[in-house]
Protein backbone atom coordinates (compact mmCIF):
# COMPACT_ATOMS: atom_id res chain seq x y z
CA UNK A 1 0.00 0.00 0.00
CA UNK A 2 1.56 3.43 -0.98
CA UNK A 3 2.80 5.34 2.21
CA UNK A 4 0.26 8.20 3.43
CA UNK A 5 1.36 11.50 2.39
CA UNK A 6 -0.36 14.70 4.35
CA UNK A 7 -1.20 17.66 2.63
CA UNK A 8 -0.71 20.34 5.41
CA UNK A 9 -1.79 23.94 4.95
CA UNK A 10 0.35 26.50 6.67
CA UNK A 11 -0.74 29.93 6.99
CA UNK A 12 2.39 32.00 7.00
CA UNK A 13 3.04 35.72 8.43
CA UNK A 14 4.67 38.00 5.71
CA UNK A 15 6.85 39.46 7.84
CA UNK A 16 8.13 35.37 9.82
CA UNK A 17 7.74 32.81 8.61
CA UNK A 18 7.17 33.06 4.87
CA UNK A 19 10.66 34.85 4.63
CA UNK A 20 11.91 32.32 6.91
CA UNK A 21 10.68 29.44 4.26
CA UNK A 22 12.16 31.92 1.46
CA UNK A 23 15.23 31.81 3.41
CA UNK A 24 14.83 27.54 3.84
CA UNK A 25 14.76 27.27 0.10
CA UNK A 26 18.06 30.01 -0.46
CA UNK A 27 19.61 27.75 1.66
CA UNK A 28 18.88 24.57 0.12
CA UNK A 29 17.56 22.90 2.85
CA UNK A 30 15.57 19.81 2.53
CA UNK A 31 12.13 19.62 3.90
CA UNK A 32 9.38 17.57 3.64
CA UNK A 33 7.16 18.40 0.49
CA UNK A 34 3.86 17.84 2.53
CA UNK A 35 3.68 21.94 2.86
CA UNK A 36 0.74 24.53 1.37
CA UNK A 37 2.14 27.73 2.33
CA UNK A 38 -0.71 30.80 1.80
CA UNK A 39 1.31 34.08 2.35
CA UNK A 40 -0.29 36.05 5.00
CA UNK A 41 0.43 40.24 5.90
CA UNK A 42 -0.18 39.14 9.59
CA UNK A 43 -0.52 36.05 11.60
CA UNK A 44 -3.68 38.09 13.10
CA UNK A 45 -5.15 38.38 9.98
CA UNK A 46 -6.49 33.86 10.42
CA UNK A 47 -10.29 34.12 10.59
CA UNK A 48 -12.22 31.02 12.67
CA UNK A 49 -13.59 30.22 9.01
CA UNK A 50 -10.61 29.99 7.33
CA UNK A 51 -9.34 27.63 9.89
CA UNK A 52 -12.45 25.26 9.76
CA UNK A 53 -12.73 25.33 6.02
CA UNK A 54 -9.60 24.17 5.32
CA UNK A 55 -9.85 21.04 7.15
CA UNK A 56 -12.92 20.78 5.84
CA UNK A 57 -12.05 21.15 2.37
CA UNK A 58 -10.25 18.11 3.84
CA UNK A 59 -6.05 19.18 4.41
CA UNK A 60 -4.92 16.69 6.98
CA UNK A 61 -3.17 19.23 8.79
CA UNK A 62 -3.14 23.08 9.42
CA UNK A 63 -0.36 25.45 11.05
CA UNK A 64 -0.48 29.29 11.69
CA UNK A 65 2.99 30.35 11.75
CA UNK A 66 3.79 34.02 13.01
CA UNK A 67 6.51 36.18 14.34
CA UNK A 68 8.51 35.31 17.72
CA UNK A 69 6.39 36.45 20.79
CA UNK A 70 6.81 40.11 21.08
CA UNK A 71 8.48 40.62 17.94
CA UNK A 72 4.79 40.85 15.82
CA UNK A 73 5.08 43.77 13.02
CA UNK A 74 1.74 44.81 13.93
CA UNK A 75 2.54 44.40 18.02
CA UNK A 76 -0.09 41.98 18.66
CA UNK A 77 -1.12 39.84 16.08
CA UNK A 78 0.49 36.89 16.38
CA UNK A 79 -1.01 36.64 20.36
CA UNK A 80 -4.78 36.92 18.61
CA UNK A 81 -3.86 34.48 16.16
CA UNK A 82 -2.82 32.25 18.92
CA UNK A 83 -5.86 32.73 20.84
CA UNK A 84 -8.13 32.18 17.82
CA UNK A 85 -6.08 28.77 16.91
CA UNK A 86 -6.90 27.47 20.62
CA UNK A 87 -10.21 28.04 20.25
CA UNK A 88 -10.69 26.15 17.14
CA UNK A 89 -8.71 23.38 18.76
CA UNK A 90 -11.36 23.40 21.12
CA UNK A 91 -14.14 23.25 18.20
CA UNK A 92 -12.33 20.49 16.98
CA UNK A 93 -12.18 18.99 20.07
CA UNK A 94 -15.98 19.12 20.64
CA UNK A 95 -16.63 18.11 17.16
CA UNK A 96 -14.84 14.74 17.24
CA UNK A 97 -11.62 15.86 15.03
CA UNK A 98 -8.33 15.44 16.94
CA UNK A 99 -6.84 19.13 17.52
CA UNK A 100 -3.14 18.14 16.45
CA UNK A 101 -4.47 18.20 13.40
CA UNK A 102 -4.26 22.12 13.94
CA UNK A 103 -0.82 23.82 15.39
CA UNK A 104 0.13 27.34 16.18
CA UNK A 105 4.25 28.42 15.59
CA UNK A 106 6.62 30.87 16.31
CA UNK A 107 9.23 32.25 14.33
CA UNK A 108 11.62 34.51 12.72
CA UNK A 109 12.36 35.72 8.98
CA UNK A 110 16.13 34.61 9.94
CA UNK A 111 15.02 31.20 10.93
CA UNK A 112 15.11 28.94 7.94
CA UNK A 113 16.21 25.88 9.29
CA UNK A 114 13.56 25.84 12.24
CA UNK A 115 10.77 26.34 9.35
CA UNK A 116 12.00 23.32 7.97
CA UNK A 117 12.18 21.99 11.84
CA UNK A 118 8.22 22.84 11.95
CA UNK A 119 7.62 21.38 8.35
CA UNK A 120 9.07 17.97 9.27
CA UNK A 121 7.30 18.18 12.56
CA UNK A 122 4.31 18.65 11.85
CA UNK A 123 4.30 16.19 7.96
CA UNK A 124 5.22 13.46 11.33
CA UNK A 125 2.64 14.32 13.15
CA UNK A 126 -0.06 14.47 10.84
CA UNK A 127 1.08 11.15 9.09
CA UNK A 128 0.95 9.69 12.91
CA UNK A 129 -2.75 10.66 12.85
CA UNK A 130 -3.36 9.39 9.48
CA UNK A 131 -5.31 10.55 6.82
CA UNK A 132 -8.22 13.57 7.95
CA UNK A 133 -11.54 12.01 7.61
CA UNK A 134 -12.53 14.88 5.45
CA UNK A 135 -10.06 13.80 2.69
CA UNK A 136 -11.31 14.06 -0.59
CA UNK A 137 -11.41 10.39 -2.06
CA UNK A 138 -10.55 11.86 -5.69
CA UNK A 139 -8.28 14.47 -7.02
CA UNK A 140 -4.28 14.37 -7.60
CA UNK A 141 -2.36 16.18 -5.03
CA UNK A 142 -3.16 19.74 -5.41
CA UNK B 1 -26.81 45.77 23.90
CA UNK B 2 -28.25 42.26 24.61
CA UNK B 3 -25.94 40.02 25.68
CA UNK B 4 -26.17 36.74 24.96
CA UNK B 5 -23.63 33.44 25.23
CA UNK B 6 -23.63 30.45 22.73
CA UNK B 7 -24.86 27.26 24.00
CA UNK B 8 -22.50 24.53 23.83
CA UNK B 9 -22.23 22.97 20.69
CA UNK B 10 -22.93 19.54 21.94
CA UNK B 11 -26.26 20.71 23.11
CA UNK B 12 -27.14 22.38 19.76
CA UNK B 13 -26.16 18.90 18.00
CA UNK B 14 -28.26 17.53 20.12
CA UNK B 15 -31.46 19.38 19.28
CA UNK B 16 -30.82 19.34 15.16
CA UNK B 17 -29.78 15.55 15.66
CA UNK B 18 -33.02 14.31 13.53
CA UNK B 19 -32.57 16.91 10.70
CA UNK B 20 -31.05 16.57 7.33
CA UNK B 21 -31.38 20.29 6.44
CA UNK B 22 -31.16 23.68 8.66
CA UNK B 23 -30.97 27.28 8.25
CA UNK B 24 -28.56 28.93 10.83
CA UNK B 25 -29.88 32.08 11.15
CA UNK B 26 -27.68 35.39 12.09
CA UNK B 27 -28.52 38.48 13.67
CA UNK B 28 -26.88 41.62 12.85
CA UNK B 29 -28.07 43.53 16.07
CA UNK B 30 -26.89 43.17 19.26
CA UNK B 31 -25.28 39.67 19.04
CA UNK B 32 -23.23 40.74 16.49
CA UNK B 33 -21.98 43.26 18.59
CA UNK B 34 -21.24 41.15 21.33
CA UNK B 35 -19.54 38.24 19.23
CA UNK B 36 -21.76 35.49 19.86
CA UNK B 37 -24.58 35.37 16.67
CA UNK B 38 -23.22 37.80 13.75
CA UNK B 39 -22.33 36.54 10.45
CA UNK B 40 -19.38 35.02 11.70
CA UNK B 41 -20.47 32.78 14.00
CA UNK B 42 -23.08 31.63 12.26
CA UNK B 43 -20.84 30.57 9.81
CA UNK B 44 -18.48 28.83 12.44
CA UNK B 45 -21.30 27.21 14.25
CA UNK B 46 -22.75 25.97 10.52
CA UNK B 47 -19.15 24.60 9.80
CA UNK B 48 -18.69 22.63 12.82
CA UNK B 49 -21.77 21.27 13.18
CA UNK B 50 -21.58 19.98 9.44
CA UNK B 51 -18.08 18.50 9.99
CA UNK B 52 -19.52 16.82 13.26
CA UNK B 53 -21.97 15.25 11.78
CA UNK B 54 -19.93 14.04 8.56
CA UNK B 55 -17.90 12.28 11.12
CA UNK B 56 -20.54 10.75 12.78
CA UNK B 57 -21.50 9.37 9.20
CA UNK B 58 -24.70 11.45 8.88
CA UNK B 59 -24.16 14.40 6.72
CA UNK B 60 -26.30 17.45 7.30
CA UNK B 61 -27.14 20.20 4.99
CA UNK B 62 -26.53 24.07 5.95
CA UNK B 63 -27.89 27.48 5.02
CA UNK B 64 -26.28 30.43 6.99
CA UNK B 65 -28.22 33.47 6.40
CA UNK B 66 -27.78 36.97 8.68
CA UNK B 67 -30.72 39.04 9.08
CA UNK B 68 -30.43 42.58 9.98
CA UNK B 69 -32.54 42.50 12.85
CA UNK B 70 -34.89 39.39 14.13
CA UNK B 71 -36.82 41.27 16.26
CA UNK B 72 -38.21 43.42 13.53
CA UNK B 73 -41.12 42.01 11.78
CA UNK B 74 -39.94 43.20 8.08
CA UNK B 75 -36.21 41.10 8.36
CA UNK B 76 -38.05 38.17 9.34
CA UNK B 77 -40.65 38.41 6.68
CA UNK B 78 -37.35 39.14 4.38
CA UNK B 79 -36.44 35.63 5.39
CA UNK B 80 -39.38 33.71 3.87
CA UNK B 81 -36.91 32.18 0.65
CA UNK B 82 -34.54 31.00 3.03
CA UNK B 83 -36.79 29.43 5.34
CA UNK B 84 -38.23 26.98 2.52
CA UNK B 85 -37.05 23.37 2.41
CA UNK B 86 -35.61 23.43 6.02
CA UNK B 87 -36.55 20.74 8.34
CA UNK B 88 -35.05 23.34 11.27
CA UNK B 89 -33.78 26.70 11.73
CA UNK B 90 -31.48 27.76 14.27
CA UNK B 91 -31.21 31.28 15.57
CA UNK B 92 -28.30 32.51 16.90
CA UNK B 93 -30.27 35.75 17.74
CA UNK B 94 -31.08 37.09 21.78
CA UNK B 95 -34.24 35.03 22.63
CA UNK B 96 -36.63 37.60 21.08
CA UNK B 97 -35.11 36.08 17.24
CA UNK B 98 -36.17 32.67 17.82
CA UNK B 99 -39.83 34.06 18.70
CA UNK B 100 -40.37 36.83 15.80
CA UNK B 101 -39.18 33.34 13.43
CA UNK B 102 -41.87 30.74 15.37
CA UNK B 103 -44.22 33.44 15.31
CA UNK B 104 -43.96 33.85 11.57
CA UNK B 105 -43.68 30.81 10.43
CA UNK B 106 -45.89 28.36 12.53
CA UNK B 107 -44.79 25.33 10.76
CA UNK B 108 -41.25 25.68 11.00
CA UNK B 109 -39.37 24.26 14.09
CA UNK B 110 -37.08 26.92 15.86
CA UNK B 111 -34.27 26.13 17.92
CA UNK B 112 -32.83 28.67 19.86
CA UNK B 113 -28.72 28.59 20.00
CA UNK B 114 -27.93 31.10 22.30
CA UNK B 115 -28.35 31.61 26.25
CA UNK B 116 -29.76 35.55 26.22
CA UNK B 117 -27.75 36.53 29.49
CA UNK B 118 -28.26 40.00 30.18
CA UNK B 119 -28.57 43.91 29.43
CA UNK B 120 -25.10 45.22 29.37
CA UNK B 121 -22.13 46.87 27.46
CA UNK B 122 -18.61 46.00 26.85
CA UNK B 123 -15.49 46.20 29.63
CA UNK B 124 -13.07 45.48 27.06
CA UNK B 125 -12.74 43.51 23.58
CA UNK B 126 -14.20 40.45 24.77
CA UNK B 127 -15.68 40.97 28.28
CA UNK B 128 -19.06 42.06 28.75
CA UNK B 129 -20.86 43.13 31.65
CA UNK B 130 -24.63 43.95 33.11
CA UNK B 131 -25.44 47.16 33.49
CA UNK B 132 -29.42 47.72 33.46
CA UNK B 133 -31.90 45.67 35.04
CA UNK B 134 -34.59 46.82 32.52
CA UNK B 135 -37.00 47.87 35.69
CA UNK B 136 -38.77 50.36 33.80
CA UNK B 137 -38.38 53.46 36.15
CA UNK B 138 -35.10 54.76 35.94
CA UNK B 139 -33.33 56.26 39.10
CA UNK B 140 -29.87 56.60 38.03
CA UNK B 141 -30.31 60.05 38.17
CA UNK B 142 -30.61 59.47 41.95
CA UNK B 143 -27.49 57.00 42.22
CA UNK B 144 -24.77 58.88 40.25
CA UNK B 145 -25.44 57.35 37.00
CA UNK B 146 -24.36 53.43 39.07
CA UNK B 147 -27.53 50.93 38.90
CA UNK B 148 -28.72 49.74 42.06
CA UNK B 149 -31.36 47.55 40.80
CA UNK B 150 -28.62 45.24 38.74
CA UNK B 151 -25.27 46.31 39.91
CA UNK B 152 -26.01 45.61 43.57
CA UNK B 153 -26.32 41.73 44.22
CA UNK B 154 -29.11 42.39 46.65
CA UNK B 155 -30.57 45.18 43.84
CA UNK B 156 -30.73 47.01 47.53
CA UNK B 157 -32.46 50.31 46.93
CA UNK B 158 -32.11 52.58 49.89
CA UNK B 159 -28.18 51.62 50.76
CA UNK B 160 -25.10 49.41 51.28
CA UNK B 161 -26.20 46.01 53.02
CA UNK B 162 -23.03 45.96 55.61
CA UNK B 163 -21.68 42.86 53.77
CA UNK B 164 -19.47 44.93 51.46
CA UNK B 165 -16.02 45.33 52.25
CA UNK B 166 -13.01 47.82 51.18
CA UNK B 167 -15.37 48.54 48.24
CA UNK B 168 -16.03 44.70 47.12
CA UNK B 169 -19.09 43.13 47.09
CA UNK B 170 -19.34 40.16 50.17
CA UNK B 171 -20.28 37.92 46.75
CA UNK B 172 -17.09 38.29 45.48
CA UNK B 173 -13.83 40.05 45.24
CA UNK B 174 -13.95 41.09 41.83
CA UNK B 175 -17.47 42.34 42.47
CA UNK B 176 -17.69 46.21 43.27
CA UNK B 177 -20.23 47.02 45.68
CA UNK B 178 -22.57 49.31 43.57
CA UNK B 179 -23.71 51.65 46.96
CA UNK B 180 -19.46 51.99 47.73
CA UNK B 181 -19.60 53.65 43.98
CA UNK B 182 -22.35 55.28 44.12
CA UNK B 183 -21.73 56.85 47.70
CA UNK B 184 -18.04 57.80 46.41
CA UNK B 185 -19.80 59.77 43.09
CA UNK B 186 -22.02 60.97 44.80
CA UNK B 187 -19.61 62.27 47.67
CA UNK B 188 -17.40 63.70 44.37
CA UNK B 189 -20.31 65.54 42.92
CA UNK B 190 -21.07 67.03 46.04
CA UNK B 191 -24.42 65.73 46.07
CA UNK B 192 -24.49 63.16 49.00
CA UNK B 193 -28.06 65.08 49.85
CA UNK B 194 -29.30 62.39 47.36
CA UNK B 195 -28.82 59.77 50.10
CA UNK B 196 -30.49 61.26 53.00
CA UNK B 197 -33.51 62.04 51.09
CA UNK B 198 -37.14 59.68 52.05
CA UNK B 199 -37.80 57.46 48.87
CA UNK B 200 -41.58 56.28 48.06
CA UNK B 201 -40.83 52.21 47.50
CA UNK B 202 -40.09 51.81 43.89
CA UNK B 203 -43.17 50.25 41.42
CA UNK B 204 -42.35 47.28 40.65
CA UNK B 205 -45.21 46.68 38.34
CA UNK B 206 -43.14 48.67 35.51
CA UNK B 207 -41.00 45.79 36.21
CA UNK B 208 -40.74 41.97 34.95
CA UNK B 209 -43.26 41.55 38.23
CA UNK B 210 -46.36 43.16 36.15
CA UNK B 211 -46.17 40.69 33.70
CA UNK B 212 -45.21 41.24 29.91
CA UNK B 213 -44.32 44.59 29.20
CA UNK B 214 -45.29 46.57 25.92
CA UNK B 215 -44.57 49.86 24.69
CA UNK B 216 -46.89 51.61 22.47
CA UNK B 217 -45.78 54.57 20.40
CA UNK B 218 -48.92 56.07 18.64
CA UNK B 219 -47.20 59.23 17.09
CA UNK B 220 -44.56 57.00 15.31
CA UNK B 221 -47.68 54.93 14.19
CA UNK B 222 -47.68 53.86 10.41
CA UNK B 223 -51.32 54.12 8.59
Amino acid sequence: MEEFEPKIVAFCCHFCAYSAADLAGSMRLQYAPNIRIVEMPCSGTIDHRVLLKALEDGADGVFVAGCMEGDCHFLKGNYRAKRRVSHVKDLLRAIGLEPERLEMYNLSAAMGPRFAEIANEMTARVKGLGPSPFRKQTGGDA
Amino acid sequence: MIVAEQKPLAEIAGMIGDCRKVLFAGCAGCVTVCLSGGEKETEVMATALRMKRQLEGNPLETVTYTATRQCDPEYVDAMADVVKGVDAVVSLACGVGPQYLAARYPDLWVIPAQNTTFAGGSKEHGVWEEFCGLCGQCVLHLTGGICPVIRCSKSILNGPCGGSQYGKCEIGKDVECAWHLIYERLKRLDRLDLMRQYREPKDWSKARDGGPRKVTREDVMIG
